[in-house]
């Protein structure tokens, strides 16, 4: 499914992510997943939440630059070639990736968060290719 | 020596005897041929007969740095571009520079005083000069270069840059006059210490340092580590370039080739003549100057008038060091930067005003400048590689236009400092 991602921009300085994480526990608001994308003085942080409006008026009255972007979510099997199976038709079809990140649920699960450069064309192509994926009675919720 | 004693030594009657005659002379030429100026002395009631002697100078308009850029690019000159043999510019905001032109007599002058004050400063015909200031559109190379031909002496027009050669060729050449930047100065030392060459291997002597502004304590550090003499030299592109003024053998103040540019000093504020020897604004009338001859010209550069006669000799009026400028101009290794500059570049990139802060440091012996920007929900993309983009584009952009090296940094909204809702612009580290 797409999901409202919400992207803040940071400084490389102690205590920034801290800031954010602060002011989401403060409001209630639980992250379901982040990453942190970094250059040499400043990253990106990328984070899923229940709320993604609330976190981002939130964030603002608190002057962070932040971004509501639109990702995949796909839940996978959690084992071995799952990934690699659905990017194998990711990359088959052509479809480039601006960046991806991922973590187990449980034993059975895990999620795999896409930023894709063309998010319908790959929700077109993982619809489309939807058998090759479900092949071996692995489960994959898009 | 002197140069030219007759100038250089006349009492303060003769020397306002050709001041008068000179001023006299010029703003007729200026009346008839520049429209733009004619236009300010009709506002200020004048005819060109009003000006009798050097008394009647402050009664006249001043000319700014804006009037140049209004009359982009020629609109200042008096005098058909076919009388016009070369051009200089300095950098300006967004892509106008100042120009200004030369008729082949102005270069003639400008040797002459260029000539004058290499002799000021121990310079003869037997020396060789290494001139490091940067050939080009910038007066600095050039400027020297011709004086330096006109003293007699040995001119290796090396240009601005490649540390290692320039030192290299000082070995080689025997070089005995370096020009160039002060802080270029310094750092030549410090590579010559990685070259393993001391200065008791060259015959350097002394050197002529200016296009930006620097302390008695650099001086000593110079003079220390080069085995020198550090003299100061001052000039600006619109009065003439270098040449302007420098200081004799004594260091003890820039004399000013008064006879083609009289100084006042002003009050930046209420734009009144102060009383000699007070601080304020120097102000330059060019009055032997064919191409672009400039009345009361506001050099924005804030210093003092010495008229004592000085122990070399010489009763050229002497200017103390720049004590800092009347606007908010930063010299960064010889080049003029100006804050709006900055401003309007982040402004072409965004539709919104953008909230930066110039950091200028000197780190070993070069000036540094950093660029704080903050990232506005306008400029901030999720993905690094875009932010990576917008941070080259922007030190593209200013580097392109200002012609100096930036270091740009993107920080977080609201982590610049605000004082009564404005912004600081620049942060100054430098110890002057």
């Amino acid at each position: 499914m797409i999901t409202k991602q919400v992207s803040v921009f940071l400084e490389n300085k102690s205590g920034r992510l801290n800031e954010v994480t602060r002011i989401m526990g403060e409001a209630g608001i639980n992250i379901s997943a982040f990453s942190i994308a970094d250059s040499s003085d400043f990253g990106v942080l990328r984070m899923i939440v229940p709320d993604p409006d609330k976190a981002v008026t939130i964030l603002r009255e608190h002057l962070f630059s932040v971004q509501i972007t639109p990702v995949i979510i796909i839940t996978s099997p959690n084992k071995p070639g799952s990934l690699s199976r659905l990017l194998n038709i990711l990359s088959e079809d052509g479809i480039f990736i601006e960046y991806i990140y991922a973590f187990s649920m449980n034993e059975n699960s895990a999620v795999i968060v896409i930023r894709p450069s063309d998010i319908n064309r790959c929700l077109r192509a993982l619809e489309e290719r939807r058998e090759e994926l479900h092949s071996q009675n692995d489960q994959y919720i898009i | 020596m002197i140069w030219n004693e007759t100038i250089e030594c006349a009492t303060r009657d003769e020397m306002k005897g050709i001041q008068s005659a000179r001023l006299i002379e010029t703003v007729q030429r200026i009346y008839h041929n520049v429209p733009g100026y004619r236009n300010k002395m009709q506002k200020a009631g004048l005819v060109p007969t009003d000006i009798k002697s050097l008394d009647d100078l402050s009664k006249l308009p001043f000319t700014t740095k804006e009037d140049l850029r209004e009359h982009y690019p020629f609109g200042m000159f008096t005098v058909p571009m076919s009388e016009i043999v070369r051009v200089h510019a300095s950098s300006g905001t967004t892509g106008r520079p100042t120009v200004v032109g030369y008729t082949r007599k102005d270069l003639n002058t400008w040797a002459e005083v260029v000539t004058r004050t290499l002799v000021m400063a121990g310079v003869h015909r037997h020396d060789v000069v290494q001139v490091a200031y940067g050939y080009g559109l910038f007066t600095g190379g050039l400027g020297i270069h011709y004086g330096t031909e006109n003293l007699g002496a040995t001119v290796i027009p090396i240009s601005g840059g490649n540390t290692q050669k320039q030192i290299q060729l000082m070995q080689d050449f025997g070089t005995t006059v370096i020009a160039c930047t002060p802080s270029y100065a310094l750092h030549l030392a410090e590579v010559m210490v990685d070259m393993g060459i001391s200065p008791e291997d060259l015959q350097l002597k002394t050197g002529i340092f200016g296009a930006e502004p620097w302390s008695e304590n650099m001086r000593k550090e110079i003079e220390g580590k080069l085995k020198l003499r550090a003299i100061d030299i001052y000039g600006l592109s619109e009065v003439i370039g270098p040449g302007v003024s420098c200081e004799c053998e004594c260091q003890a103040g820039m004399h000013i080739n008064e006879d083609h540019f009289i100084p006042e000093i002003i009050d930046p504020e209420t734009l009144q003549p102060l009383a000699r020897g007070e601080l304020g604004e120097l102000v330059f009338s060019t009055v032997t100057k064919e191409g672009i001859p400039l009345l009361r010209y506001r050099t924005r550069d804030l210093t003092r008038l010495i008229y004592d006669k000085c122990d070399c000799g010489r009763t050229l009026v002497r200017m103390e060091k720049c004590r800092g400028r009347s606007d908010d101009m930063l010299i960064i290794r010889g080049v003029n930067v100006f804050p709006s500059q900055i401003e309007s570049i982040l402004l072409e990139m965004s539709e919104t005003e953008p909230h930066y802060l110039l950091i200028v440091d000197r780190e070993g012996n070069l000036d540094t400048l950093r660029l704080l920007v903050e990232v506005q929900e306008q400029f901030f993309s999720d993905e690094i590689k875009m932010l990576e983009a917008l941070r080259k584009k922007i030190t593209g952009n200013i580097q392109s236009t200002l012609g100096v090296s930036v270091d740009v940094r993107l920080v977080e909204p609201r982590t610049i400092e605000r004082t009564a809702g404005k912004a600081k612009r620049v942060i100054d580290n430098r110890k002057l």
